[in-house]
């Protein structure tokens, strides 16, 4: 069959436009660098502008089956091109303030953008791990850009050790799936699982392998260690991409994975996937009240929020009374996912976004450094504390509209007691976030000069809030693009099968 | 009018909310314009709130100016799943009185917190991000909408209390604003974690795939879910009730909130409480309902009592108040209790007057601490003779919480007993003694601060201004008019009260 390589283009737009940036940074004389920056946000907005217009609605396969290209993919393409446009415009100030030589940054963040465009499409294992690995080894040049900084060093060579075990994890779980199954393919492994019935052994050592490797990635206890450290050290503007971009990254192949590949075996693996969820937001959310460090704070915060996106993959399926697969409800799962990841993308991005201003301008990350903010700077003041309250799930932003869909879709799927426990979770969430609230509004801080922002923090702090409240307020805006993601993620012949 | 009427419920949500965009673009240092528009704001809002209350058919009974918006589908083969999550409006007779109490309550504390100084912009964008939350609680005939504006009646507390707020001191220790406020954010919150989760509960159980309030009553839930689910909710309003043993953060964050979110605190907030357990807890669950009660009306008894005793040995004015609130929410959840045609009129009636007489309590306590700086009842003293007014007002608010014929706690209190005596005579004992001591601590109260000899440091104190006056005098007037003249509030609950009399009888 014919494959129509045109349907790469929106790839292949970006790669080119990393290339170009990486090379136009050996000629622009220096005081002009900083347009790389506006440049490369503009590149991806106009490449996202194509995209959606190009590939809506198009369903269709690469390389039988190796490359997707279908809603689902096209969702997170949208997801990941905006928010490398973010993280771009978000690290211009960064970039000004410590760099040389702008263009390796914004050229290596956009390869990240490629790599998770392309992990989105992935239809199997190995195009999935390729791709997994090229977002890594961007990731790891990106966590370690501040070079003269000890912390940032650090943090790289954490984040490249714990990621190459993890790589190797997932390459090994690859390989037993690959040599039980004798397929790659997600489409391939559902109808082989399908037909298998009980699992061997070696195909759970495979799957439990797998799981831990997208467990380094998502960060979830108990392989969340590097988190803290790599967030910390990473320059502010990387920490916020990692935080948001590699976790759906990882979210999007965890969903192709559950959702189609493993899907006929969910009796076997939801249980591991419940016990992940279950300790990952309880130790997530209980170690971030002990942190004095505000990017240590919001390392676990995230880890607590991987939580509940892993209580979102437990419900994608739910059980029978006699004890058979139903998936009457599973797009009430992914819908959720979907929708909490935008809202923990678009809050943590300005959440990390003010304390990369305010540290700057203060020179200390520690949460006393906002002290009496919402006297120095109202505007990040207001950023901040709207992000802290969406994170912690309040009306009328983000945060609370996508946990109570998620809530809801994980009660509706017959785990009503761990909906309840994640919502426990979101009370101790609460303590931690007012803390930092209080530092802000009530604490009077010793220094009163104003803090300053240049227009263009503010003018993407000003999106984001637009963003959260959207969110928090008319989801259904986003719901249709979302539910047709979920409507292809189920297309696989199984799951059809069963519904 | 009739396209208004559809509306109505829908303005009053969002006028607040507009009056909050309105504020965050005048200039901060434009305080006078701040109060300005405030008051018109709140002011429209309160009138709106009299149209809805007045025009509300008390023949026709039921829900009126229904209206319902699509707001979220939830996917998956349900019965219901088009009807989903829906912005769907609607009051019946008890939620209009309880729209009329906040509208009354939020016009009064604007005009009461014109004397802040500090950052008055962003206090009253908090302040109607508040009321917004409170007329949507009241208004909502959708569990998830509930519970969204439930939770946005929350949120601004914490910067509310935290930032306008004020500490007291006591002999050995210091209980700071920061505390009152972090006690009542948690406290609220995790009941509403329960709230949350009875909600989730209820969503699998009917399996209708809709939050809608009206296609959930008619669901027959099992008994034993039904036991198992109510005391979640019972217990999760009940925080925000002030029912014991989780009313502590109720005096500690009532003393250090600002007189307005004092106001508005007691006044409505804890109504929200007692109006979710009737609302989501009653009619949702019936049987359940039935199955409680008597742990509830024991609950409430303690609250009386334990709540008059306790305000018996304050020292602090506003603790005082805020003690005396959490026993007078003892009579709304005894009230409810009885399942008693008279003791559910007598709760719903205990929390429009216990809102309104609670609201003037803290305005006038307000104006005396602004000017005295004080509210220690030792130092206070004969305070009569140079603040009459606020001596008078003061003694309205006062009489109607000891339940003095003509005032609204009377009639109230009267019906709650009344209901009482028929179903647990001996907590209705309970119940009146009480009241009794409630008549100990307000009578004594207002003989030592209001008269007795003048202390030398209070000779040029100046009464409160024209303006508090003014607000007072329409608190202390509807405490008048429901004393005197009961009738129109009886009518127009009495209908609802009976409908779900019935549902609950009818289930068990």
């Amino acid at each position: 069959m014919g494959n129509d390589f045109t349907l790469l283009l929106p790839e292949a737009f970006v790669t080119v436009l990393a290339v170009v940036v990486l090379v136009a940074d050996f000629f622009a004389p220096s005081e002009r660098k900083h347009w790389l920056g506006y440049a490369s946000a503009l590149g991806l907005i106009s490449i996202l502008a194509f995209t959606l217009i190009f590939l809506w609605g198009k369903d269709t396969v690469l390389y039988d089956g190796v490359i997707r290209i279908d809603n689902y993919a096209l969702f997170f393409k949208g997801f990941f091109l905006v928010l490398g446009a973010v993280a771009i415009l978000s690290s211009v100030e960064y970039v000004r303030r410590r760099l040389d030589h702008p263009g390796e940054y914004y050229g290596i963040l956009l390869f990240t953008v490629v790599a998770a465009m392309f992990l989105a499409s992935s239809g199997e294992l190995l195009t999935a791990y390729i791709s997994l690995e090229l977002l890594s080894f961007s990731l790891y040049v990106l966590v370690a850009f501040d070079r003269y900084n000890e912390r940032s060093n650090e943090a790289g060579t954490k984040y490249i050790l714990l990621g190459a075990l993890s790589s190797a994890f997932l390459l090994f779980g690859i390989s037993q799936v690959f040599g039980h199954l004798g397929t790659t393919t997600f489409e391939g492994m559902s109808q082989a699982l399908a037909s298998i019935g009980t699992l061997s052994p070696g195909l759970l050592v495979g799957i439990v392998l797998i799981i831990a490797g997208m467990g380094f990635k998502v960060a979830a206890v108990p392989f969340h260690m590097w988190a803290p450290d790599v967030y910390e050290g990473a320059p502010t503007p990387i920490t916020a991409y990692l935080a948001v971009g590699s976790k759906a990254a990882a979210f999007v192949l965890i969903m192709r994975l559950f959702g189609e590949g493993f899907l006929p075996s969910a009796t076997e693996w939801q249980l591991i996937i419940v016990a992940i969820a279950v300790v990952t937001m309880v130790v997530g959310n209980l170690l971030a009240i002990a942190q004095s460090n505000i990017k240590r704070l919001l390392a676990y915060s995230s880890i607590g929020h991987a939580g509940y996106m892993l209580m979102g993959v437990a419900a994608l399926a739910a059980f029978g009374s006699g004890g058979e697969l139903s998936l009457d409800r599973s797009h009430l799962a992914t819908n959720a996912i979907m929708l909490h990841i935008v809202a923990y993308g678009v809050t943590n991005m300005a959440a990390f976004l003010v304390v990369s201003t305010v540290s700057n301008s203060v020179g200390s990350e520690s949460v006393s450094a906002f002290a009496g903010l919402g006297k120095r700077a109202p505007g990040l003041a207001m950023v901040m504390a709207v992000s802290l309250f969406s994170l912690a799930g309040l009306p009328i932003f983000a945060g609370f509209t996508s946990k109570f869909y998620l809530f809801t879709a994980t009660a509706a799927q017959g785990l009503l007691w761990l909906a309840g426990l994640a919502i426990l979770m979101s009370l101790v969430s609460l303590y931690y976030y007012l803390m930092v609230i209080r530092q802000i509004y009530i604490e009077k801080a010793d220094d009163r000069s104003p803090v300053g922002a240049p227009r263009l923090t503010f003018g993407v702090l000003g999106v984001l809030f637009l963003g959260m409240i959207v969110v928090g307020v008319y989801p259904a805006l986003f719901m249709d693009f979302i539910q047709s993601a979920s409507d292809a993620l189920f297309a696989s012949e199984f799951a059809l099968s069963i519904r | 009018m009739e396209t208004f009427d559809s509306y109505a419920l829908f303005l009053l949500i969002v006028l607040p909310l507009i009056g909050a965009g309105i504020l965050l673009i005048v200039p901060a240092h434009r305080s006078k314009d701040v109060r300005w528009v405030s008051t018109i704001t709140s002011l429209v809002v309160m009138f709106l709130s009299f149209y809805v209350f007045l025009l509300y058919d008390h023949a026709e009974g039921g829900y009126q100016f229904l209206r319902a918006w699509e707001w979220l589908e939830i996917p998956g083969p349900w019965p219901f799943a088009e009807r989903g999550i829906t912005l769907s409006l609607g009051v019946d007779g008890i939620s209009a009185m309880m729209v009329l109490l906040t509208g009354i309550v939020m016009f009064t504390g604007t005009l009461i917190s014109w004397s802040i100084s500090d950052r008055n912009k962003d206090f009253f964008i908090l302040y109607f991000l508040l009321l917004s939350g409170v007329f949507g609680v009241f208004v909502s005939l959708d569990l998830f909408f509930l519970f969204f504006f439930y939770e946005l009646a929350v949120l601004p507390m914490y910067p509310l209390i935290g930032v306008w707020g004020s500490s007291s001191t006591f002999k050995t220790f210091i209980r700071t604003k920061e505390y009152g406020a972090m006690k009542l954010m948690l406290f609220l919150v995790a009941g509403s974690v329960l709230i949350w989760i009875a909600l989730l509960a209820i969503f699998v159980e009917a399996s209708a795939g809709t939050f809608d309030l009206q296609v959930l009553e008619q669901v027959e839930y099992s008994l034993g879910f039904q036991r198992m689910v109510f005391p979640l909710l019972m217990v999760g309003f009940g925080v925000l009730a002030g029912m014991w043993p989780f009313h502590t953060w109720s005096p500690d964050g009532h003393v250090a909130a600002p007189s307005a979110v004092s106001m508005v605190h007691a006044g409505v907030l804890m109504k929200l409480g007692a109006y979710g357990i009737l609302r989501v807890g009653m009619t949702v669950l019936p049987e359940g309902a039935q199955d409680w009660m008597p742990v509830l009306v024991v609950l409430g008894a303690i609250n009386v009592i334990y709540g008059a005793i306790s305000a018996m040995g304050q020292r602090d004015l506003k603790y005082v108040i805020g003690y005396s609130s959490v026993s007078h929410m003892g009579y709304v959840i005894m009230g409810l209790a009885t399942l008693h045609h008279l003791g559910v009129s007598g709760a719903v009636m205990q929390m429009f007057s216990h809102g309104v007489m609670t609201a003037l309590f803290f305005a006038v306590v307000g104006g005396i601490y602004d000017r005295t700086h004080t509210r220690d009842i030792g130092v206070l003293e004969g305070m009569a003779k140079r603040m009459g007014t606020t001596a008078w007002l003061f003694a309205v608010a006062g009489l109607a919480s000891l339940g003095l014929p003509g005032l609204s706690g009377f009639v109230a209190e009267l019906l709650v007993f009344l209901g009482l005596f028929q179903t647990y005579p001996i907590l209705g004992a309970l119940g009146v003694v009480g009241a009794a001591i409630t008549a100990v601590y307000i009578l004594r109260l207002i003989a030592k601060v209001f008269f007795g000899e003048l202390a030398e440091q209070w000779r040029d104190q100046t009464d409160i201004s024209r303006r508090e006056v003014g607000a007072s005098v329409i608190l202390a007037g509807f405490i008048l008019l429901m004393g005197v003249f009961p009738f129109p509030f009886l009518r127009i609950i009495d209908g609802n009260v009976a409908d779900l009399l019935t549902r609950v009888a009818g289930a068990g």
